[in-house]
């Protein structure tokens, strides 16, 4: 093994954040209190957990009373999509999403489909990009919600929110996004961009894992999808995940700051020395999804004549964390569907690695990377019967 | 996932690249994942003499061509024939289950390019009667 350790797959997961964890860890063994007892143990609880909810509130520019805390991102798309649906399946029963969704939103419209939903998958360009056009041209008399995703997880690739916003909104049509990419790493505002529902994650901003947030504006109403004591309004019961919560509220706070401070400048700085070097030093290596409309900490590419696990491995061998979305990766041995929605040929979408950056990568990280990936890709492309018959 | 067999011979594979003047070349491909596996042999007294592979694939795909090349050479073409994915995996220390597919490209691998060189003996022997 190696000593350098650089791990490039925060669009995974991020390590908890140090400050957050400190702020997170007197809520599992001091202040305990479950956030719904009257006495002093709950009400500080209590206390805790709505500032946590002012503090995601800020980061999305939304009002405290809009953010329903839930157990992660999935959990959150499924409350937005199924709960939406459920209570207005009377008012049509036509549903719209993409091509390029997370299993979270693909699989909750893949149940709406059984459920007898009529379903329109909307195509997206070889950037990975949604038309707003075809948005337009899918909607029916009948058409009660579409869902998009901010921004790509695989190839970063950031959607024309607030333009689909717009014809959601003059068509009568709720609109849902998963931002579990985009929130914290790329400003945004949701009053501004006039979306119904939003997915986060902490997980993906240095938080913890198994918490998301659902934020869902003021007026719109969701059957829950957990039953029980109540909490969250009554739309997500179980005893609050305190810690977790707390937790999210503290990432949420370091995005905030990370989002004003130059940071993500700074991080897409790096990741633009990244695609440079990759696109400029490995031949036949090209960068895939939106060249500029992308997230700032993500450089995605396909390897010509290569696959993915084996680069994945290599690289993991020299202490490289990252992620590919090569059929041989995936338990189902089929390719990423992103990137055969964006037109990719199975062999090309074979050579797929993603990099994802996170807020302590550094320049030395980078070079440290190109440099392993450039001599793992000339080792394995002498091992390929694809490259060397180009002679 | 992988046995340290598999990885040892994935990050060190032997008997790898291409052969100048092979007597035999077999291509064969994964039609579950897409992936190519070319093996060449030069044969000897009906025997093996020297094998070489290229393969596009996952790490589970470069380890077998590695193992089979190497369990094949030196062995009649008769009794690498006999050689099967199953002896491969099992050199190994066993593949996940999901990957076992590849360890067949090692099989028909080693079939086809000793095929190639059966059709390449059959055509050069015949090769002084007439064409038709
Ligand atoms: C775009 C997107 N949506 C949803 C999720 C699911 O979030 P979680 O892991 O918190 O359930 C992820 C993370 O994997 C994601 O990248
Ligand atoms: S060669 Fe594709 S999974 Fe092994």
């Amino acid at each position: 093994m190696t000593e350098r350790q650089v791990y490039m797959d925060h669009s995974a997961t991020t390590a908890v954040d140090r400050g957050v964890l400190e702020a997170m860890l007197p809520f599992f063994s001091e202040e305990y209190g479950n956030p719904n007892s009257l006495h002093a143990w709950g009400r500080r609880a209590r206390k805790a957990v709505n500032e946590a909810r002012e503090k995601v509130a800020a980061l999305i520019g939304a009002d405290a009373s809009e953010v329903i805390f839930t157990g992660g991102g999935s959990e959150a798309d499924n409350l937005a999509i199924k709960g939406s649906t459920s209570m207005r399946k009377d008012k049509g029963r036509h549903v719209i999403t993409t091509a390029i969704e997370h299993h979270a939103v693909m699989d909750a419209f893949g149940w709406l489909d059984k459920q007898g939903f009529d379903v329109t998958v909307l195509p997206v360009d070889d950037k990975a990009l949604v038309s707003v056009t075809e948005l337009e041209k899918a909607i029916r008399p009948d058409t009660i919600l579409f869902s998009m995703m901010f921004a790509n997880n695989e190839v970063g690739t950031i959607q024309p929110v607030a333009e689909a916003a717009k014809i959601c909104r003059d068509r009568g049509i709720l609109f849902h996004v998963d931002g579990v990419q985009a929130a914290g790493h790329v400003p945004f505002n949701v009053q501004d961009l006039g979306v119904d529902m939003l997915t986060m994650s902490a997980h993906k901003m240095y938080g913890p894992k198994g918490v998301g947030g659902l934020y869902l504006r003021k007026g719109v109403r969701v059957e829950p999808i957990v039953h029980g004591g109540g909490q969250e309004r009554g739309l997500r019961s179980g005893t609050e995940n305190t810690a977790g919560i707390v937790g999210f509220g503290a990432a949420a706070e370091l995005a905030v700051r990370r989002l004003a401070d130059g940071s993500i400048d700074e991080e897409a700085r790096l990741r633009d020395l990244l695609i440079k070097r990759v696109t400029s030093s490995i031949e036949e290596a090209f960068l895939t999804g939106h060249p500029t409309q992308r997230l700032p900490f993500l450089a995605s590419f396909c390897i010509g004549s290569l696959e993915g696990e084996s680069m994945l491995l290599r690289l993991d061998a020299a202490g490289i964390g990252a992620s590919s979305g090569s059929a041989c990766t995936s338990g189902s041995l089929e390719p990423s569907h992103v990137l055969l929605a964006m037109g990719l040929a199975h062999e090309v979408a074979h050579g797929s690695l993603r990099f994802s950056l996170g807020k302590d990568t550094t320049e030395e990280d980078i070079v440290y990377v190109a440099e392993n990936l450039e001599r793992i890709v000339a080792d394995l492309r002498a091992l390929s019967p694809l490259w060397k018959t180009r002679g | 996932m992988y046995t340290e067999k598999v990885m040892e011979l994935f990050m060190n594979p032997k008997n790898a690249g291409r052969m100048e003047d092979p007597d035999g070349v077999g291509e064969v491909g994964n039609p579950r994942c897409g992936d190519i596996m070319k093996i060449y042999i030069k044969v000897k007294d009906d025997r093996i003499a020297d094998i070489s592979f290229e393969t596009f694939g996952c790490a589970s795909a470069i380890a077998s061509s590695s193992m089979v090349t190497e369990m094949v050479k030196g062995l009649t073409l008769d009794e690498a024939l006999a050689i099967s994915n199953k002896d491969v995996v099992n050199a190994l220390g066993g593949l996940p289950p999901q990957k076992v597919h590849c360890s067949l490209l090692a099989e028909e691998g080693i079939q086809a390019a000793i095929e190639d060189y059966r059709a390449k003996q059959k055509a050069k022997s015949g090769a002084a009667a007439p064409k038709s």
